[in-house]
């Protein structure tokens, strides 16, 4: 049986960029580059600078996350 | 928590519960046919390991409800068994942990439900054949990094997609303990590999994008794209010399 093995951190959106990866500030202060994770792609919810957004991050990769979650502000 | 290692004893209960689990996973193999649900399947697991005085590790882990996973099709892990009956042309991941006397074993492969295309075919036996890459360096000097690396290296010269959200791990009197094994990373990093630990090796890999998501049932992990997915697991002793396989009795890799 496989181990789940992400951190899941929050932060702000700072800049869309081509396909579908965003900049992220985290609450760290650290800046990610993120993609949307499917399920978020299959309800078509739109991610906007400035939105609070919930993220993934590989502990073997902290540059790079998924963004699971929008954040209702 | 720290890395363990295993003393004598501890690793012959584990060769005793990997041969219980070897021998679920063949009568598991040899059961897989159209018609048949995994509610079936996990049934047959889990009389024929308390048959042997042992329980399945995975019933009542973290709230699991069933004794073993049964992941179909795109389903990468943790499927939870159904009265759906199979269909031919399907393939299934079954993965199964036995604990015995205390110590946990864990181990899962990939089957087509009769006959399945070539592409997938082919999809199942990368998987087999990463799993292998991975346990060879399985040695006592070398590092995690060199599994994950050796796993990547192969399954991406092949093009298929490696899942990331999900590791193998140390494995012994709990299912999941230190190090994770990630299906991917760099060569001569990570954590000390030393005689005496216990890990379950285990690549994950798709036919397509290796993105994925989690089923309202909290646990069932599938491809978003819908592609088929393969998962090929073992838990392994690390030696001095090669590697022992203990979910298939008494088998070394060199």
């Amino acid at each position: 049986m496989a181990k789940k093995d992400v951190i899941e951190v929050e932060g702000k959106v700072t800049e869309p960029l081509p396909n579908a990866m965003f900049r992220v500030e985290l609450d760290s202060g650290h800046e990610v580059l993120a993609h949307i994770s499917g399920k978020l792609r299959l309800n078509f919810i739109r991610i906007l600078p400035g939105d609070r957004v919930r993220v993934e991050l590989s502990p073997y990769d902290l540059s790079r996350g998924r963004i699971t979650y929008r954040l209702r502000t | 928590m720290a890395i363990t290692i295993k003393s004598a004893r501890e690793i012959e209960i584990m060769r005793r519960s990997g041969a219980i689990l070897s021998e679920v996973e063949g009568r598991l193999l040899n059961a897989v046919q159209p018609g048949v649900s995994t509610d079936d399947l996990d049934r047959m697991a889990r009389e024929l390991i308390e048959k042997h005085g042992a329980k399945p590790s995975f019933l009542g882990h973290q709230g699991f409800p069933k004794s073993i996973c049964a992941s179909v099709d795109n389903e990468v892990v943790h499927g939870i068994p159904n009265k759906v009956p199979l269909e031919r042309g399907q393939i299934v991941s079954i993965d199964v942990g036995v604990l015995l006397d205390g110590y946990h074993t864990d181990s899962a492969f990939t089957v087509g439900v009769g006959p399945v295309s070539d592409e997938v075919e082919d999809l199942i036996e990368a998987a087999n054949a990463a799993l292998l890459e991975g346990i060879q360096v399985a040695r006592a000097g070398n590092r995690v990094g060199d599994i994950s690396a050796a796993i990547q290296v192969f399954v991406e010269d092949l093009n298929y997609g490696i899942v990331r959200d999900l590791t193998g791990h140390g494995v012994g009197r709990q299912l999941w303990e230190d190090p994770a094994i990630p299906n991917y990373g760099e060569a001569g990093t990570g954590p000390l590999l030393r005689a005496g630990m216990t890990i379950a090796i285990e690549p994950m890999i798709t036919l397509g994008d290796p993105e994925t998501f989690v089923y309202p049932d909290g646990w069932t992990i599938a491809t978003v794209d819908g592609a088929p997915a393969a998962h090929s697991e073992h838990t392994v002793l690390v030696t001095d010399g090669d590697p022992e396989i203990l979910t298939k009795s008494g088998a070394t890799v060199v």
